[in-house]
């Protein structure tokens, strides 16, 4: 049976059969559902807090579906899969540095972050280091990295769609970016952080539940022999024994194998900088909450990443790696493919009903992941470019003038005092919804830039662009985070200088590396320009932003305040005046 | 000092932060879905978890709560429950744990994506079938991640979040 598939010449997907019309149709189911709790869920409120932290009010496990809905991208469902299915071992290699670097989150993240902060990366480095200036610099780089993120689900979605419904033209892929990225703005929206981690927690569910189907159906099709499976798989992969080593897709040159090294720093450190990844922890109400949903999300994403290595060998045995490569150069559409097998084949009811089901579920992935992300940046964009570092010139020195004298008062006029902080909430709170005004709009401009890049950088690798994100969050966002929570020295220049010192180089090395020009696929063919050697700038720029942001702290005119760490400590590992 | 700090939620149930608006900014919420009710507050029970919060009372200097607290106040509090006998407990217990345990587990993960370049004739030798050294130990970072949160959890659940929860009632009381 293995045999016909692997020698069968005509690829089993590429005629659009009957099963593009059921996922045709589950697509729109999808659309539909998603829709609806955003219509559902948005209504129930939309003061600041709801839109940014969905109310606060979400349990440990819905955090943690949520956290691994938004972590597990199409790119990770279908990309690593694919890249198993083709590369083998090398495709595992990717797998883990996603999982290890969950330990990060736990360990030195996730509850630290959730008691000194509101609702952005930003706020925890504003509770030390109040300067509009520091704000400014961690908003930008979070709205960088949701942006390339961004542009990276929607390439892939934008190929991946007009793939799952059989037809590859041009103009299928340009109205699938238009129609994901207008979803994704009603999403966020209508809906904000509440609506975005019900379709995250949907999604998340869906994805874990298909892969288990279809794991459970490749190990009774095996008997639950791994062992048989993998030989199968390097029988079927047309490099045998070397499709279960490393080396077949980064092994060959030292360069490249260096390369790998510095995707699998930027992908271990990076997932701890992700900005739409931080603001999760602010949808649960304590620290000891997000550590749960955290160690959820570590049991959801290894298990699902254990799956995804079982599918991807699947793919390769039951399937083969050159039909794989044959629908998609990039193994995109492997376990699509293995779905259509293990359901019967091409033209079987089972085939049909499950190809459909996993191309939905893949769908859903792509939509979920982009309203996360497109919340996450223009929560970035409103809160701290905007209300915090644009708007906070005028408003903050009066802010201060208004605490500055009833501190200076001697205690006891209370009633001038609640008059005074009476009307600070009611400002507060007008700033607020005009806050999330501004990030509403945002969500629209941003969404549309995300739409225009999208376009125009449709021939982008997919994993590269990812992995840039990842390289960039490690970077530019890691040390900043790092430095505030750990170091008392650290200062407000030592702040600035780390993120750009880490923005700046990751952003200069890619323009000058072999993605951008000199190679065939680069996004400038034509020309060369290129003198960085690798596609991934993290082994240099990630150094580069610890490097800065400690030189820019010891070079600091003035000394880091102790009261401010004081605080900042006291808060974060206690919980002391938590949002 | 007071000890009335919250009107609180039966276990379990929820509480609509909001209609109490005293309640939330006086107190923090409770850690809702817990399995051991330890360190939860329990209704109408003075709170008075472990004899840590005792220690916190003693370490810190009692600041004149009057009214609310201003701006300095709230600095000197911070900095008080900072030089803690108390809160330098947590936060050894945190960085004794979390610093050694993420380098050594950075360490063994660089090592093992090294290992692929620097010694791939190593990765390549056979174990059990199909199985070379590469995929066993790429199970197990996936297995020393699994046991890693496990242990993180613990240590944190017995070092720190009784006395972590202790202090930051005793902290927003001086506060307020």
């Amino acid at each position: 049976m293995t045999t016909a598939m692997t020698t069968a010449t005509p690829p089993p997907v590429a005629p659009a059969g009957d099963h593009h019309d059921l996922a045709i149709v589950l697509f729109a189911v999808i659309v539909l559902v998603t829709l609806g709790i955003t219509l559902w869920v948005g209504r129930r409120g939309s003061a600041a807090e709801d839109f940014y932290a969905g109310g606060r009010d979400f349990t440990p496990l819905q955090n943690g579906f949520a956290l691994s809905g938004d972590y597990l991208s199409a790119a990770s469902f279908l990309g690593v899969a694919g890249l198993i299915a083709l590369y083998g071992y090398d495709g595992v290699l990717y797998s883990i540095g996603f999982l290890v670097a969950w330990l990060v989150v736990l360990m030195l993240v996730a509850e630290l972050v959730r008691n000194a902060g509101r609702y952005t990366l930003a706020d925890v480095l504003a509770l030390r280091l109040r300067r509009r200036k520091v704000r400014a610099a961690a908003g930008g780089a979070s709205v960088v990295v949701t942006l390339l993120y961004l542009v990276a689900q929607m390439v892939g979605a934008g190929s991946l769609v007009a793939l799952l419904l059989g037809t590859n033209s041009a103009q299928a892929r340009t109205w699938t970016i238009v129609a994901v990225g207008g979803l994704m703005i009603v999403y966020v929206t209508v809906g904000g952080m509440r609506a975005t981690t019900w379709i995250q927690i949907v999604k998340a569910f869906l994805l874990v539940a298909g892969s288990v189907l279809l794991t459970v159906l490749l190990m009774v099709r095996f008997h639950g022999d791994v062992g048989e499976l993998m030989r199968q798989a390097a029988q079927h992969s047309g490099a045998g024994q070397r499709y279960l080593e490393p080396g077949l897709k980064y092994g060959a040159t030292s360069t490249s194998r260096l390369d790998f090294f510095s995707l699998g720093l930027a992908l271990v450190l990076g997932t701890a900088g992700l900005p739409h990844i931080l603001s999760r922890f602010y949808t649960v109400p304590t620290a000891r909450a997000a550590r749960r949903s955290t160690m959820w999300a570590i049991g959801l994403v290894g298990g699902f990443y254990l799956m995804a290595i079982a599918l991807g060998l699947g793919a390769t045995a039951l399937v083969g790696s050159a039909e794989v490569r044959h629908a998609n150069s990039a193994g995109n559409t492997a376990v699509p493919l293995l779905a259509l097998v293990l359901g019967g084949g091409n033209g079987s009811t089972g085939g049909v009903v499950l190809f459909a089901l996993i191309s939905a579920i893949a769908f859903a992935t792509i939509l979920a992941v982009v309203a996360g992300l497109t919340l996450a940046s223009s929560a970035a964009f409103a809160h701290d470019i905007w209300a915090g570092a644009w708007r906070g010139r005028p408003r903050r020195r009066s802010l201060l003038r208004r605490r500055a004298v009833p501190a200076s008062r001697p205690s006891g006029e209370a009633g001038g005092e609640a008059q005074s902080e009476a009307e600070g909430k009611a400002q507060r709170e007008a700033g607020e919804r005009q806050e999330v005004v501004v990030a509403r709009i945002a969500a629209v401009g941003i969404g549309a830039a995300a739409i225009a890049i999208s376009l125009f950088a449709q021939q982008l690798n997919v994993a590269f662009l990812v992995g840039l994100a990842f390289a960039v969050a490690a970077s530019a966002n890691l040390p900043v985070l790092l430095y505030t929570l750990f170091w008392r020295r650290f200062t407000a220049r030592g702040a600035i200088w780390s993120v750009y010192g880490g923005l700046i180089p990751a952003i200069v090395l890619v323009t000058f590396s072999p993605v951008v020009s000199g190679t065939k696929v680069a996004l400038f063919p034509g020309v060369d320009f290129h003198w960085f050697p690798l596609e991934n700038p993290g082994i240099v720029s990630i150094p580069l932003g610890f490097l800065a942001g400690w030189i820019g702290t010891l070079t600091s005119p003035e000394p880091a305040d102790a009261d401010r760490f004081a605080e900042l400590e006291v808060r974060s590992l206690t919980g002391a005046g938590a949002a | 000092m007071p000890q009335q700090q919250m009107s609180s939620p039966g276990q379990g149930q929820r509480f609509d932060w909001w209609a109490a608006p005293a309640a939330a900014t006086a107190s923090a919420r409770p850690d809702r879905p817990t399995p051991p009710a330890a360190a939860r507050p329990v209704p109408s029970v003075p709170v008075q978890p472990a004899p840590v919060p005792a220690a916190a009372h003693a370490a810190a200097p009692a600041v004149p709560v009057a009214g609310r607290a201003t701006a300095t106040d709230s600095t000197e509090v911070y900095r008080a429950v900072q030089g803690s006998e108390a809160f330098q407990e947590i936060r050894r217990s945190y960085r004794a744990f979390v610093f050694p345990v993420s380098s050594a587990f950075l360490a063994w993960y660089l090592a093992y994506v090294a290992a692929q370049a620097a010694a791939p004739d190593l990765m390549r030798s056979p174990v059990a079938g199909p199985f070379n050294v590469a995929w066993l130990l790429g199970l197990l970072q996936f297995a020393t991640t699994f046991l890693l949160t496990w242990l993180y959890a613990r240590n944190a659940r017995t070092k720190r979040d009784r006395a972590a929860l202790g202090l930051r009632w005793d902290t927003q009381d001086q506060l307020r």
